[in-house]
């Protein structure tokens, strides 16, 4: 090999370069995401009745497929009531039954969604809620 | 390489183990999958078998009733004014007899008839060739005849367009967010994106919630009925059954649902609805 040592130390250089950003964020915590549910419209309902439509977790990991079950089922064959595993009948409506309690979008739904850079496409059709900004 | 009966016996049974096994293993990976949901009937919605529309023209007299159907529904569904007559976005409109029944024109006919407008909308037709195109079942027919359209699997292709022979679709040229002004605007509504087709859904959202059609509610009384083709004794078969009413364009045999009542008031009195 010609200047093997040139291209070796080379290697490390560049092996070194490219594996930086790991090194430099190893043991630091990046701050996990805390969606707001303090909204003054939840704060207003009694403590009991302070639940979404479905557990916390399964709304955590599974909202988005709940919403698109909801866009089909209403745009297309017209059921427009949800009936949750409690028991208990929602309207199948992002703009007009999620957010009636979630109102703040920027705290609520921006925030996991920038952390985890996607970019549902939601808000260019249907009118997001109004916030003071801040 | 060959095997004998045993142990191929052996290797069938430790698979179909193994493949059992697997089912249950895969059921606990979908923990997030919904077990208790289900839908409830709407017991608050109007509904029918196929849904029609009869246009009595003689109860529209003033330019102002026709306006008023156009902004109410308008401002019910947040449709943009891009001020340009050429990308104009419309769900309900005007236009002239001419334009309304080609070919039914001739020039001895009544002057008021010649030159009146013509309340237009989506033809919610039985053979909907809009729906037909559609490469993405966007646009579809309902089982209660309404012709829908589901924006969220628009690609903004203009098929529709190109096939409705009435004119009822309009395209997005440019964002409609941006031509709808904030106090018009209605927050239990969504608007439209960029890029895609829009047109009359027969307010399905206020059928849902028991109201009728937003034109309907504006409409000078019995201007515009609403009601089901297939109930015999509905508003709509009442006035179809007595009353001499025509179709835009049927010869191109797409059944339109919305029927019309042509002429001056004295020839087209409909008898009163017992």
């Amino acid at each position: 090999m010609y200047d093997g040592g040139k291209i070796i130390i080379g290697l490390i250089i560049f092996l070194a370069l490219l594996t930086f950003p790991f090194y430099y964020n190893i043991g630091k915590v990046n701050a996990k995401p805390e969606p707001k549910i303090d909204t003054p419209e939840i704060q207003k309902l009694p403590v009991g009745e302070r639940k979404c439509v479905e557990s916390k977790e399964f709304m955590r990991g599974g909202h988005m497929q709940l919403l698109n079950e909801w866009r089909d089922s209403v745009v297309r064959d017209d059921k427009r009531i949800y009936v949750n595993s409690q028991g208990k009948k929602h309207n199948m409506s992002l703009q007009n039954e999620c957010i009636r309690c979630h109102s703040n979008k920027k705290d609520f739904c921006d925030k996991c969604h920038n952390y985890m850079a996607v970019k549902p496409y939601c808000w260019t059709c249907h009118i997001e809620p109004k916030e003071k900004k801040s | 390489m060959s095997i004998n009966r045993r142990e191929f016996l052996k290797i069938a049974g430790i698979s179909t183990i193994a493949g059992i096994g697997s089912v249950g293993l895969f059921d606990r990976l979908r923990k997030n999958a919904l077990e208790a949901s289900d839908y409830s009937p709407n017991l608050d919605a109007l509904t029918a078998k196929r849904w029609a529309m009869v246009v009595d023209m003689s109860k529209f007299t003033t330019p102002e009733d026709y306006q008023k159907c156009i902004n109410a529904c308008h401002r019910t569904h947040n449709v943009p004014n891009f001020g340009n007559p050429k990308d104009e976005i419309k769900w309900i409109w005007t236009d002239t007899y001419e334009h309304t029944f080609p070919g039914q024109e001739h020039e001895y006919m009544p002057e008021d008839i010649k030159h009146r407008n013509f309340m237009l909308l989506c033809n919610h037709c039985q053979n909907p060739a809009c729906v037909r195109v559609c490469p993405t079942k966007a646009t579809f027919k309902r089982k209660d005849g309404i012709v829908m359209q589901d924006m969220h699997r628009c690609i903004g292709c203009r098929f529709c367009m190109a096939a409705c022979p009435f004119g009822a679709r309009s395209f997005n040229y440019r964002n409609p967010r941006e031509f709808i002004k904030e106090e018009d605007i209605n927050k239990e509504y969504p608007t439209r994106m960029i890029g895609v087709v829009e047109k009359c859904t027969f307010c399905t959202e206020r059928l849902a919630v028991g109201k009728m059609p937003a034109c309907v509610e504006e409409a000078p009384k019995g201007g515009l009925v609403f009601g089901d083709l297939d109930e015999p004794n509905s508003e709509v078969r009442k006035i179809l059954s007595t009353t001499y009413t025509i179709r835009r364009k049927p010869d191109l045999g797409t059944e339109p649902s919305v029927f019309y009542v042509v002429g001056s008031s004295e020839f087209s009195i409909v008898p009163e609805i017992q």
